[in-house]
């Protein structure tokens, strides 16, 4: 008896609301998951329950492998991705070492400037920037997002690495310093081995929001193989009468699948560098 | 604490010796301004330059692909007497604010839930963060989906439970259109929302917990004087982060409706996009996108505020 009543407690104050969570966070997914292994035509049957799949289906797959970019849209997301991801960081590190070690004119200022740029939206710049990138003659090719992506990368990737150095004791550099190694040596040699948890949080973050990002390559990457696969899934596969939904779907799915895997690899820190900004300052 | 200045000035202090990379490198001002370079010559030149560009285009009648003339503040002006305009500034206030606090409350919901202890924690936490995690453009299709006019999942649902008798049209319909993208916004942020108060329940410590409860407070008491002070801070930090980023947001709204039906869920990014972009008038395009800047300053400033005096 006294365990029921515990379990009846832990029922309404845990269980219960769980899953009214899940199933508010998750059904989307797993809708787009549904969609896209049903045949086109059991979307239009009305008297098939929805919620689950009568005939299992690869065909919206194998349409989308045979008769969309899909495969170049994924190598250039790839693309544009590591390499962005990897310039922000390097941008990074160098930032946020000189913003928590080194004393120089105009580090403070520079420090909120930084923080400042975290907070400008791609909305706001767009416009503008596809003047620039168009008087530059990037449109449609990797530099026009290589280039821009950082922008929207480098101040919270900065910011994050900027509070793991200070982290670090002041007094291993200087008695490095004083056994006779340059400041560079020690960045590298004793500064980033102990950042990696640092490093990998940014890194995922950067990475993160490259695959996700849709504004910039949506203006920028209009030509149809040269798309990302957020834009090309959009706009290639949504056409005014004919809707692909199941392609749709599956395209969402394979879109979103890398992101999520690598996320649940690294979740522990992913939320570390979510929370650095909001929770260390 | 030795002073890492004097190591640095120490090892660079000889003129007399010839110039070293090395010692060059090794001064703090040179190194540090050297170390700046490569991301701030990409943050003026695709984030400072664009900025003060749109400020120009702005003042100009520039269209696509063609430079126009200076015409002060006109643009501004036209806008304050377009309906559409209008519209698209309250449905913003709408999509970014007022969304705040159901965000925010079922974020602390979801932030209690998961810090109970249970099996299968770190699953539950890595999936209901989901929704925050994968490509915003990829998840608003699935709404999209569900929120579609013939086989939405939730019409099909009420329709079998005998609650309507004909679709709901989530999109079609101006009012429900609304709602429908502050849902799909509300979904989106909860994860945030309950990560970040996670973050913060998981600092108050259990001894303050454990001492109210032997004074003899209740589960009520415990959590109105221990654990709100205790995630006042990540609260407000969240909420300022996310209307700045719901503020400025563009994909979710381009993919739901375009700012349909008949531009009546425009938000600043979507109708810029449609003036600058669609309508090739590039200069009314960075006048309204211009307009979402002093909120963003605002809410910017307000939270470089509050961030300084926590530290």
């Amino acid at each position: 008896m006294v365990g029921s009543n515990v379990f009846r407690a832990r029922f309404f104050s845990l269980y219960l609301p769980l899953t009214v969570y899940i199933v508010f966070l998750l059904f989307p997914f797993y809708w787009m998951l549904i969609v896209s292994f049903k045949p086109t035509n059991d979307l239009f049957e009305m008297k098939f329950n929805p919620f689950w799949i009568q005939q299992f289906t690869l065909e919206n797959y194998l349409y989308l492998f045979q008769n969309t970019d899909f495969l170049s849209w994924l190598k250039n997301t790839l693309i544009v991705s590591v390499v962005s991801t990897t310039l922000s960081l390097i941008c990074s590190v160098f930032i946020g070492y000189a913003l928590a070690r080194l004393r120089f004119p105009g580090s403070n200022f520079l420090g909120v400037g930084i923080f400042m740029a975290y907070l400008v939206p791609p909305t706001l710049l767009f416009l503008p920037l596809a003047q620039v990138i168009s008087t530059l003659g990037l449109n449609n090719t990797y530099w026009s997002l290589i280039l821009t992506y950082p922008t929207q990368l480098i101040p919270f990737a900065s910011w994050l690495l900027m509070g793991y150095f200070r982290t670090i004791p002041k007094e291993i550099e200087e008695s490095a310093m004083a056994d006779g190694c340059s400041r560079i040596q020690i960045l590298y040699r004793m500064v980033l081995p102990l950042s990696v948890p640092g490093l990998l949080s940014a890194g995922i973050f950067c990475f993160t929001l490259c695959w996700n990002e849709f504004l910039y390559a949506l203006i920028f990457m209009s030509s149809g193989p040269m798309k990302t696969i957020p834009v090309g899934t959009v706009s290639d596969l949504i056409k005014a009468d004919t809707l692909f939904w199941g392609a749709l779907m599956a395209s969402a799915v394979l879109g979103s699948f890398p992101i999520a895997f690598i996320y649940s690899f690294f979740v522990k820190y992913y939320i570390s560098g979510l929370t650095a900004g909001a929770v260390k300052g | 604490m030795s002073n890492p200045e004097s190591i640095s000035s120490m090892a660079s202090k000889p003129s007399s010796k010839p110039f070293s990379m090395r010692d060059f490198f090794d001064r703090e001002r040179n190194l540090g301004i050297i170390l700046m370079l490569p991301g701030a010559i990409l943050l003026i030149a695709f984030m400072a330059y664009p900025f003060f560009l749109g400020i120009w285009l702005s003042l100009t009648d520039s269209t696509i692909g063609r430079l126009g003339q200076y015409i002060g503040l006109r643009n501004f002006i036209d806008l304050l007497t377009d309906t559409i305009f209008h519209q698209t500034a309250q449905n913003t206030f709408i999509y970014a604010l007022v969304t705040v606090p159901f965000k925010a409350i079922l974020g602390l919901g979801l932030a209690l839930v998961l810090n109970r202890h249970m099996r299968f924690s770190s699953p539950i936490r890595a999936g209901v963060m989901m929704p925050w995690i994968v490509p915003t453009a990829l998840s608003s299709l699935g709404w999209f989906m569900i929120f579609d006019p013939v086989f939405s999942p939730i019409s099909w649902l009420f329709k079998n439970l005998g609650l309507i008798s004909k679709n709901i049209n989530f999109l079609g319909d101006p009012g429900l259109a609304i709602a429908s993208v502050c849902w799909a916004n509300i979904w989106r942020g909860v994860p945030f929302f309950g990560i970040t108060i996670l973050a913060g329940l998981q600092s108050v410590p259990q001894e303050l917990h454990e001492a109210a409860a032997i004074d003899g407070a209740t589960v009520w008491h415990r959590f109105r004087h221990v654990t709100i002070p205790s995630i006042k801070g990540v609260v407000l930090i969240a909420s300022l982060l996310s209307i700045i980023w719901t503020f400025a947001d563009f994909q979710l709204i381009y993919i739901l409706t375009k700012g349909g039906p008949a531009n009546m869920t425009h938000i600043f990014g979507t109708y810029t996009y449609q003036i600058g972009l669609s309508a090739t008038e590039i200069g009314m395009g960075a006048a309204i996108s211009l307009y979402m800047f002093p909120v963003l300053a605002f809410f910017a400033i307000l939270l470089l505020f509050y961030l300084r005096k926590e530290q």
